[in-house]
C-alpha cells in the first residue's frame, strides 16, 4: 500500500520491546514525515539503539504497530524485504565487509539485491564515493582506511542502495575526536538533500543545526519531543534537562 | 623429528643392528628397488583418496553446520544428532559398514575407492561441521546487521559475507583435518584399498620383512605428514599477517 502525501513515511504505534524481563521499548509512538530529521538522544540503555533497530526489522518488536513507507512491518518476507529497502543504516562500528575493497562493499548490494550489472553497480558506487569525497579510496581494503573514512564509505554504502529513509546508530561514538566531524559534515549535506533521516546521536550540535525534532528517551519510552530550540532552550521534563546539563557540560 | 630421522638413517646405513636386513628395500639392488617402487606406488592412491574425502567431509561439514546456527530449536537438533552419532562410530567399522553393509542396503556397487571416501568423509564431516560452526560464530554480528541493511538474503549473506572470513580463519584447523585424514587413510586398507598401508602389507606377506618394510612405511607417512604441517603452519602464518596488516 502506497503512503499518502501527508501520511508519515514512518509510524510507530505503541511499540513495545523486551529483552526478556527489561522493557526496551515501552509503548513508544512517533511518526516521522517524509524529508524530515530526527535527532534520538538519552542515557544508554534508553531504548534509542532499539528504536531505530525495530524500525529496520534488524529487531522484531514485541507489540504495537510499525509502518514504513507504507509497508506494515509484520514478520513476513515481503514486508521484511519492503523495509530493508526503504532504510539505510549507519552503525557505530561501521560495520564495513573486511575481505573485499570500498568498491565492493559499494556494490555488493546494488548487484546481488537489485540487480544492477557489475559496471553499472561500480559507476553507481563511485559518484556516492564522490558525494562522501573519498573516491580515491575505492581500491583500498577497510583497515587500509582511517576511522572517520571507513564511516564515510559506511554511508556511501548505505546510500548507494537508494534508501527513502536513513537511520543513524551512534555513527560518529567509534570515532577519535578529529574524524567527527569530517562524518557529521556528510551527515549535514545528506540532510540538507532533504533525506529523511533518524540519527541516534550524542552530538548535540549537529543536533541543534540539522534536527527537525528532537526525541528524549529514558527507560524505553519517549520522555520528550520538541523542535531543537525548545529543548535546548527550554526542556520540560527533569530528566531532559539533566542529561542536558550532564551531556553539554562534560 | 630430524633427529628420528637421523637415528633411522644411521641405524640403517650402519647396519649395527642383525636383525635390521635392509636388503629388501636397498634401491641398489634390482629386488629392493622394485620393493621400493612398489611400496610408494600406493603414495597416490593415499593422496587421491584423502584429498577426495577432505573435500567431501567439507562439503558434507558446512551443510551439517548451518542447521547448528539456526535459532531454531529443531534446526540445531539435526545437527546435534548427526554430530553426536558421527563422532560415536569408530572410522574402522564405519569403512567396514560402508563397504559391506551399504551396498546391501541400498542396492547398488560401490567401488573400494568411494567407499573409503565415503567414510572417511562421514567420520570427518561431524569434526568439520564443528570448525565451521565455530568459525561462523566468530564472525561479529554486525557483518550479519551490514548485509541485512544492504538487502543481502540469507544465501548471499553467508556466500559473498560470512563464508569467506570464517573460511579464512579457520583454514589453519581445515589443514590440520587433511593431516588427520592421511593417517585415517591408512585404515582403508582393510578393505582393499591400494594405498601406502596395504602395498607395505603385501610386501611382508611375500617378503617377510616386516621391521623394514613398516620402518619405510612410518616414514613414508612421516615425510608426508611434515610436508602438510609445514604447508599448513606456512598458512597459520600468513593468515595471521593477514590480520595484523
Amino acid at each position: 500500500m502506497p503512503s499518502g502525501a501527508n501520511a508519515p513515511i514512518i509510524k510507530m504505534d505503541g511499540v513495545e520491546k523486551r529483552f526478556g524481563n527489561f522493557a526496551a521499548l515501552d509503548n513508544v509512538s512517533l511518526d516521522v514525515a517524509e524529508g524530515e530529521r530526527v535527532v534520538v538522544c538519552g542515557p544508554s540503555g534508553s531504548g534509542k539503539s532499539t528504536l531505530i533497530r525495530c524500525v529496520n526489522a534488524l529487531e522484531n518488536h514485541d507489540k504495537g504497530a510499525i509502518t514504513v513507507d507504507g509497508v506494515l512491518l509484520d514478520r513476513s518476507s515481503q514486508s521484511l524485504d519492503a523495509v530493508k529497502a526503504a532504510t539505510g543504516m549507519v552503525f557505530q562500528q561501521f560495520n564495513l565487509f573486511p575481505h573485499i575493497s570500498v568498491l565492493d562493499n559499494l556494490t555488493l548490494g546494488p548487484i546481488r539485491a537489485r540487480g544492477f550489472s557489475k559496471s553499472d553497480a561500480q559507476a553507481h558506487a563511485m559518484t556516492y564515493l564522490e558525494r562522501v569525497k573519498i573516491p580515491e579510496q575505492a581500491e583500498k581494503f577497510p583497515r587500509q582506511l582511517s576511522g572517520g573514512q571507513q564511516q564515510r564509505v559506511a554511508i556511501a554504502r548505505a546510500l548507494a542502495m537508494e534508501p527513502r529513509i536513513m537511520l543513524f546508530d551512534e555513527p560518529t561514538s567509534a570515532l577519535d575526536p578529529e574524524m567527527i566531524s569530517e562524518v557529521l559534515d556528510v551527515m549535514s549535506e545528506l540532510a540538507n538533500s532533504g533525506m529523511t533521516m533518524i540519527v541516534v546521536t550524542h552530538e548535540m550540535g549537529f543536533a541543534r543545526q540539522v534536527a527537525d525534532q528532537m526525541v528524549f528517551m529514558d527507560q524505553g519510552k519517549i520522555v520528550e519531543m520538541a523542535k531543537p530550540e525548545a529543548f535546548f532552550t527550554a526542556p520540560k521534563s527533569n530528566r531532559a534537562a539533566d542529561f542536558l546539563r550532564k551531556i553539554l557540560h562534560h | 623429528m630430524t633427529r628420528l630421522f637421523a637415528a633411522i638413517a644411521l641405524l640403517g646405513l650402519s647396519g649395527c643392528s642383525s636383525s635390521l636386513q635392509w636388503y629388501v628395500v636397498n634401491p641398489n639392488t634390482t629386488t629392493g628397488w622394485n620393493n621400493l617402487k612398489f611400496l610408494l606406488s600406493g603414495l597416490q592412491h593415499t593422496i587421491l583418496l584423502s584429498v577426495t574425502a577432505i573435500v567431501v567431509s567439507i562439503v558434507i561439514g558446512l551443510l551439517v553446520a548451518l542447521p547448528g546456527l539456526s535459532t531454531r530449536r529443531h534446526w540445531r537438533a539435526v545437527n546435534q544428532t548427526y554430530v553426536e552419532i558421527v563422532r560415536a562410530v569408530p572410522i574402522l567399522v564405519l569403512i567396514l559398514w560402508v563397504y559391506y553393509g551399504l551396498p546391501t542396503l541400498a542396492g547398488i556397487s560401490i567401488s573400494v575407492f568411494w567407499a573409503g571416501v565415503v567414510a572417511l568423509a562421514l567420520s570427518d564431516s561431524a569434526f568439520e561441521a564443528e570448525i565451521f560452526r565455530a568459525g561462523i560464530q566468530s564472525i561479529d554480528k554486525g557483518q550479519y546487521e551490514a548485509a541485512h541493511s544492504v538487502s543481502l538474503n540469507y544465501v548471499d549473506t553467508m556466500r559473498f559475507v560470512i563464508l569467506p572470513q570464517a573460511i579464512k580463519r579457520i583454514l589453519p584447523a581445515l589443514g590440520n583435518q587433511l593431516v588427520y585424514m592421511l593417517k585415517m587413510s591408512s585404515l582403508v586398507s582393510v578393505i582393499g584399498m591400494q594405498e601406502l598401508t596395504r602395498k607395505a602389507n603385501e610386501l611382508v606377506v611375500t617378503e617377510y620383512r616386516p621391521l623394514e618394510i613398516y620402518t619405510i612405511l612410518v616414514l613414508e607417512y612421516l615425510v608426508l605428514i611434515l610436508i602438510v604441517s609445514q604447508g599448513v603452519r606456512w598458512l597459520e602464518r600468513r593468515m595471521s599477517a593477514d590480520e595484523a596488516r
